[in-house]
């Protein structure tokens, strides 16, 4: 398969995880929506780094994977705060600087 | 395996054909994978689906010839990110499912519209964007060296990403910890404390827990105690929760229960009377 099918897939993956930004209020699926966009992204890289036939997009993919990790760490560590502070996770709910 | 996805790229007409076959089956199963994700509920079936999603790419990166990332991929994303989402899952509650009620008036349909461009919009660009094909010397290069590449892509080109790498990843260990710390208000209750709590409660003994004195040995039938009377107290508050939800009614068939004791009672004694009689 050429690399042009991997990169079509990518985009359709990228727009699904961007809808499921959109879309949903629990605070954890935004985050899982937010990993297949990165998801979509290494494939990308990965996609061209197969058309040029060098190493550089792969290992720009592991970067990509490394800066996720700690991303995740974080931001669920955030959500777990919020959820003590506010019994939810929705984001609906995180609402005190809106008043 | 992976040598021989490697090289299918540019091998010989078959290959490419069980390339092409793999591709159209991993690429179906992923974006449906994805797509339910997106309308699943509860969350715990969202990460189920994205692990698939995952699997999925892992074995399209072992296809491309990136056997490394592919293992990172399933190490990493599958083995360690998604089961922290799901240990956090677990902490806030499984139970935890999406509110379908929209905040912003025809939010999700903008939200859908606003993706379908989105896609819509890239692939067009992409279509018109001059992707060539596989470059040839990347099957030979890729399947034997892409480790020995890659160490040697990162430990020159890009060293210094990679030191800013191990920063960042010892930053926001330091990070989830101190958001993920919870001061203690109060202080620990000592043994005594507890001891006298237990007493001030009237309820020294353990709770009944269920199928000592019941007639059923299922959890979400509430304890009979010793005077006959049946107590809630045997029941966990989340499995009496889920029978709300699965519409059932355990009171209800103590008391059938109870019911067809006195009869079985009633007819014991009638029995007897009879057996007597005939003695």
């Amino acid at each position: 398969m050429s690399p042009a099918g991997y990169v079509f897939l990518a985009v359709t993956l990228f727009a699904i995880g961007g809808v499921g930004v959109l879309v949903r209020r629990n605070a954890i699926v935004i985050f899982m929506c937010i990993e297949l966009m990165l998801n979509a992204c290494n494939l990308a890289f990965v996609s061209f780094a197969r058309m040029w036939g060098n190493l550089d997009g792969q290992v720009v993919a592991f970067f990509v994977m490394v800066v996720a990790a700690a991303e995740v760490v974080v931001g669920l560590a955030i959500l777990m705060a919020i959820y003590r502070a506010r019994k939810s996770a929705s984001v609906d709910d995180a609402n005190l600087l809106k008043y | 395996m992976i040598h021989v996805l490697a090289a299918a790229g540019g091998g010989t007409n078959l290959d490419a054909y069980y390339d092409r076959a793999a591709f159209w089956v991993l690429a179906v199963l992923a974006v449906g994978a994805a797509v339910t994700m997106i309308f699943m509920r509860r969350a715990v079936h969202c990460a189920l689906m994205l692990a698939v999603v995952m699997l999925c790419l892992a074995i399209m990166y072992a296809m491309q010839g990136a056997p490394f990332l592919a293992f990172v991929q399933v190490i990493v994303y599958t083995g360690a990110v998604l089961m922290l989402f799901l240990f956090v899952l677990m902490l806030i509650g499984v139970s935890s499912s999406d509110s379908l009620v929209e905040t912003i008036r025809g939010q999700r349909v903008w939200a859908g519209i606003g993706g379908i461009a989105f896609a819509v919009l890239l692939i067009v660009g992409i279509g018109h964007a001059a992707i060539g094909t596989a470059h040839s010397t990347s099957a030979a290069e890729y399947s034997s060296g892409n480790l020995t590449g890659i160490a040697r892509l990162i430990f020159t080109t890009y060293v210094f990403p990679f030191e800013a790498t191990s920063a960042l990843l010892i930053t926001a260990a330091i990070g989830a910890m101190v958001l993920a710390h919870r001061e203690r208000t109060s202080p620990k209750p000592t043994q005594r404390q507890l001891v006298r709590r237990r007493v001030a409660s009237r309820q020294v003994a353990p709770e009944p827990p269920p199928g000592v004195y019941a007639l059923h040995d299922s959890v979400d039938m509430p304890a009979r105690l010793p005077d006959g009377s049946t107590t809630d107290r045997s029941v966990s508050r989340a499995i009496s929760q889920r029978d709300v939800d699965l519409g059932r009614d355990p009171q209800e068939r103590v008391a059938a229960d109870l019911e067809a004791e006195k009869q079985i009672e009633a007819e014991r004694q009638i029995e007897a009377a009879t057996q007597g009689r005939d003695d």
